[in-house]
């Protein structure tokens, strides 16, 4: 039991260090980048120009309607065929960012149709551009619809870049695959590693509800 | 009463909307001059609503000019780009049914943020000028409330403060009082007459006939997309000569 103990003490650096140094920055720059993706996609989504809606439908389509395992190994093991070769960080960052661009851009198109009409005549009433009245109306008020859904596609995608093991990305679960191999302690640390996934996520959710009581402040 | 300036403000000519087979507006002209209060009025369906969002280009019709004293006429044949709605906003200022005020910013910012974001206008002077305009209108204390936490008159009468603070050469008000409980009509309406006894220009379209008559000079009465009557407010409301405005006085003062 000692050594059990021993173990789990010893392997929760390395762990932790691999959260730190390759699962947290790969969540926080693919969800940043995913996001930005996802508001040009629900805007194009939303556009009355056919073509331009159509792209964006066929994206959003693809993106959810197959696997991110299928779209990491199209990424690392597929296009090096048609000679382009990525290597295992920028594929898990192009895979997460385009996974989240399609999830999210559903989540943002619906947020910014939740905004009553009367808030864009408002602001061109008061000589406010499309462009502007978008930016500083609309979605200040679409985000406190999206933050919960948003805050669900984040906390996937903590969870979902264990995925990047399968692609040689050396973050924390894949460290756990490491230790456990020489150790054969497989339910200690794979338990472990699900512990530390874990309390990532509480934070998270904490981060969320101090967020969405922050957003809810102008609703009586 | 009759005009108090008769400098024209504000010619609309041969106005036509159509909202799919649908012919809201088949040539509607008017003319409002500096300092005069019009009623719009008429029966549901009329048009007249449409009428006025056309002059603050939240419409567009398919054909009519609407011009203002000294700047460019705006065409509408040719569609309305950003820039002759521009034309439009840059002149006129909208007080909206459901008020539609911004719900995630205070009073004093939904007042303020057209003037000092579109307007670019010193904030010393839009800050002194807002406070000034809220005390106007009673709501000093509530500058750093937000709309939800308001009554339904008390952002109406908000909503009128953040159309003064444009400066507009004409306020624009749509039905006003439609969406309030009967007991906070009157302070709105209150608001509005003060404003008009200072001299604004403005258009108005209301259900509130005893309202158009004492504040208004002039009555235009729509029907079916067309102007039907349109004269002094005493002629029209005291005094109609076309059925049509007789019938629907009637229907107003005897509703069953």
């Amino acid at each position: 039991m000692d050594s059990l103990w021993q173990l789990a003490l010893d392997s929760l650096w390395p762990m932790v260090s691999g959260a730190l140094m390759a699962t947290i920055p790969l969540t926080l720059i693919s969800f940043s980048l995913g996001l930005a993706l996802a508001l040009m996609v629900a805007l194009m989504r939303i556009s009355s120009n056919k073509l331009v809606s159509g792209i964006a439908r066929g994206y959003i389509s693809i993106i959810r309607g197959t696997p991110l395992l299928v779209q990491l190994f199209v990424i690392f093991y597929g296009l090096p065929s048609l000679g382009v070769t990525i290597d295992p960080w920028p594929s898990a960052i192009l895979a997460f960012t385009l996974n989240v661009g399609g999830y999210a851009a559903e989540i943002i198109r619906a947020a910014i149709l939740s905004v009553p009409g009367g808030q864009w005549e408002a602001g061109y009433t008061i000589g406010m551009s499309r462009t502007r009245t978008l930016y500083r109306l609309i979605l200040p008020q679409a985000t406190r619809v999206a933050v919960p859904p948003l805050s669900n596609t984040f906390i996937s995608l903590v969870k979902d870049t264990s995925l990047a093991s399968m692609i040689l990305v050396t973050e924390m679960f894949r460290r756990a695959q490491e230790i456990a191999a020489t150790t054969y302690e497989f339910m200690l640390l794979y338990l472990e590693a699900a512990a530390i996934y874990w309390v990532i996520c509480l934070i998270l959710s904490a981060i969320q509800d101090r967020m969405e009581s922050r957003l809810e402040k102008y609703v009586a | 009463m009759s005009p108090r300036n008769p400098t024209p403000l504000l010619n609309v000519t041969g106005l036509h909307k159509a909202f799919g087979s649908n012919q809201v507006l088949r040539g509607i002209d008017f003319t409002v001059h500096s300092g005069e209060v019009v009623a719009l009025i008429g029966p549901s369906g009329s048009g007249k609503t449409t009428a006025l969002r056309c002059l603050n280009g939240l419409e567009n019709p398919d054909q009519g000019v609407v011009a203002f004293a000294g700047g460019p006429e705006v065409r509408f044949a040719s569609g309305l780009s950003p820039k002759k709605a521009q034309v439009l906003r840059d002149r006129s200022a909208m007080v909206f049914q459901g008020h539609h005020l911004f719900p995630h910013l205070t009073v004093l910012q939904n007042v303020t943020i057209g003037p000092l974001q579109v307007q670019r206008r010193p904030r010393e002077e839009v800050m002194a000028k807002a406070n000034e305009l809220l005390e106007r209108v009673g709501l000093s204390q509530k500058a750093a409330a937000y709309p939800s936490s308001l009554s339904g008159g008390q952002q109406q009468r908000v909503g009128i403060v953040r159309a003064l603070m444009l400066q507009p050469d004409l306020l624009l008000f749509d039905e006003p009082t439609s969406a309030l409980d009967p007991e906070l009509v009157g302070e709105v309406l209150t608001v509005i007459k003060e404003l008009a006894q200072e001299g604004w220009s403005m258009v108005l379209v209301t259900h509130e006939l005893a309202f158009a008559r004492d504040v208004a000079d002039t009555v235009v009465f729509m029907d079916g997309g067309v102007v039907v009557e349109h004269g002094s407010a005493a002629q029209v409301l005291g005094n109609p000569s076309h059925h049509r405005t007789k019938a629907f006085m009637q229907r107003l003062l005897h509703p069953f």
